[in-house]
């Protein structure tokens, strides 16, 4: 028992050493003085305003929400055939391919994002969206590839056999058979490439320029001039923008099945 | 020409090694054939290149007047049952069974009219809307074979589809599958690796191993005379021992001993076997009887029915089931008799 409340102590100890940042960003979301304290005085809504009062951060919202959607679902399209490929054909060098579509998630984002700068930017000149579009797409398609690819795994592939014996082509037995088995954990993988890209910075960061830059840029320029609760505010938004979309991840499939 | 013809079938994955090689079967219009062997015999292998999940690298496979060794899966008509029964987890059983129907684009009342019947000849229509999770296993097997069934299959492919159900359910459903296959006259490959199962239910039966057919017969010729080593042993035959030819039913076995025996052999160096439960036992103080070796009980186990007992004899050790009671301590002399009609020759 003594050995049991001594882990609980720590494992909250942990926890509060993660949490309380967080939860100290939101409560000077809501104060009145104009930087950042701690405590607060006063209560307002007025930083929450601001925020959507600011035309940058709305135009790079606007823009973050475009590259991150158009971005995911692209990876999609590319990403499920991709791990239907290879679960189920005899692809030579299966593993290699395999550890290749997950470098982007092991090797760290600075250096991601400036190969992505050196290739896309300054050898191919690339425009500016289409660059920050390819460099979210690259980004994305790993989580794509990983959370479908392990629920291909488990599927018994017998049940697609058993299509194609009873006259199904193999096309056909895909989208009626395999598709519908797998979507939970499509829409999973959509939602945290989804968030994943939303949140980018390094890769965003190498990739934007003028007029085109994400909301996660543009916060971090924002904080270089200005320290006031604006800053506080816009987090405590993205935040809850993140919750509720792993609360839906957890609602369709379970979070522990993906991460 | 036979119904079915398997012709000189080679199947290999890498170039080197065959999994199948120059394996040939044929089947008659109605008959039920099992598959039987350990596993890697390259049962199963077969009934995949059958059903054209496989294609073969060497060999042609027809049925009837046509050759399908080319025609993909879809378009060959098999009804198959996996051993995972594999059904579609989305769909309720109704949906699983119509899936090939729907594909066929019948008329929709005519797809109606055919589910029902199946689900009715299966006696699966109370649990039509369930989903699979929601069956036990011997309702999934069934919805499994329904969904073969309905298809009205040019030949009916089972893959172990028995090997997942408890033993009194297995027993049942083989009876079952019999009955259905036997009203409907659909030819059937059965695979298996259970001899029990695969003798009560076919008409014939294919002993596999390493990629060919060891033998192909009725299950009465191959449980009564095995035609190679490996087919003997696979049926429970556990004696062997070297035999040398004297005359046609005459042989001496290593240390002299003359043995007679109603099956005769070509080659002058044989092997006879001979089943534990075959064989007799009779006390050291009786008079020698004919066609039999002297021994000594080495090991005793109790088996319920009878006693198995090991037993030492010049030409090696050898296991004898005796119903005797109180049947022979460790250490007893006897004579071991070996019937001249049980003795076969591989």
């Amino acid at each position: 028992m003594r050995k049991q409340r001594g882990l609980s102590i720590f494992a909250g100890a942990v926890f509060a050493f993660l949490f309380i940042p967080l939860i100290i960003i939101t409560i000077t979301a809501f104060g009145e003085n104009p930087t950042i304290q701690f405590p607060i005085t006063g209560f307002t809504f007025q930083w929450f305003t601001a925020v959507f009062e600011n035309q940058s951060f709305m135009d790079s919202f606007l823009l973050s929400l475009e590259v991150s959607l158009l971005a995911t679902l692209l990876a999609l399209i590319i990403g499920i055939p991709a791990a239907y490929a290879l679960t189920r054909q005899g692809v030579k060098g299966k593993s290699w391919i395999k550890s290749f579509f997950l470098s982007p998630t092991i090797i760290p984002g600075v250096v991601v994002g400036y190969s992505l700068f050196q290739f896309i930017v300054i050898r191919l000149q690339i425009p500016l969206f289409t660059g920050l579009l390819l460099g979210h797409f690259l980004i994305s398609l790993p989580y794509i590839i990983r959370v479908v690819g392990s629920s291909l795994e488990q599927l018994d592939f017998s049940i697609e056999e058993v299509a194609w014996t009873l006259g199904s082509t193999k096309f056909k037995a895909f989208i009626s058979i395999v598709l519908p088995n797998i979507s939970s954990s499509i829409f999973a993988s959509f939602m945290l490439a989804f968030i994943n890209s939303f949140n980018n910075i390094p890769v965003s960061q190498f990739l934007s320029g003028p007029g085109i830059s994400t909301l996660p840029t543009t916060l971090m320029n924002y904080i270089e001039y200005n320290y006031n609760p604006v800053v506080s505010a816009l987090s405590v938004l993205l935040m809850l923008g993140t919750i509720i979309l792993m609360f839906l991840i957890e609602k369709t499939l379970g979070l522990a099945k993906v991460v | 020409m036979s119904f079915v013809d398997l012709k000189n079938i080679r199947v290999s994955y890498d170039g080197k090694n065959n999994i199948l090689k120059e394996l040939n079967l044929s089947m008659e219009k109605g008959e039920l054939i099992s598959l039987l062997g350990p596993s890697g015999c390259g049962k199963t292998t077969t009934l995949r290149v059958i059903a054209g999940l496989i294609e073969p690298n060497d060999g042609t496979f027809t049925v009837g007047d046509s050759n399908l060794t080319k025609v993909p899966v879809h378009k060959r008509n098999f009804g198959m049952v996996f051993q995972s029964y594999a059904l579609f987890p989305h769909l309720t059983v109704r949906e699983n069974v119509g899936f090939g129907l729907k594909l066929r684009k019948e008329k929709k009342e005519v797809i109606e009219k055919k589910v029902q019947a199946i689900l009715e000849a299966t006696d699966l229509s109370h649990y039509a809307e369930r989903y699979p999770k929601q069956l036990s296993g011997g309702q999934r097997q069934r919805v499994a074979l329904a969904r073969a069934l309905v298809i009205e299959p040019q030949l009916l492919l089972l893959d172990e589809p028995l090997s997942n159900l408890d033993a009194k359910l297995r027993i049942s459903m083989r009876i079952e599958i019999k009955r259905i296959q036997r009203k409907l006259g659909i030819t059937t490959v059965f695979v298996t690796h259970d001899q029990e199962e695969c003798f009560s239910i076919s008409d014939k039966v294919a002993v596999m191993n390493n990629g060919v057919i060891e033998q192909y017969d009725s299950p009465e010729e191959i449980y009564k005379n095995p035609k190679t080593e490996f087919v003997a042993r696979f049926i429970g035959f556990e004696n062997f021992f070297a035999l040398t030819k004297q005359d046609t039913h005459t042989y001496t076995t290593s240390d002299g001993t003359l043995i007679e025996t109603v099956h005769s052999a070509g080659r002058q160096q044989t092997t006879g076997t001979i089943r534990p439960d075959d064989i007799l036992l009779s006390a050291h103080d009786q008079e020698i009887p004919s066609n039999s070796l002297a021994g000594t009980i080495r090991v005793r186990t109790f088996l319920g029915k009878s006693y198995q007992y090991e037993v030492e004899t010049s030409i090696g050790k050898l296991l004898v089931n005796d119903v005797q009671v109180p049947g022979y301590q460790v250490g007893d002399k006897v004579f071991v008799v070996i019937p001249k009609e049980k003795l076969i020759l591989v």
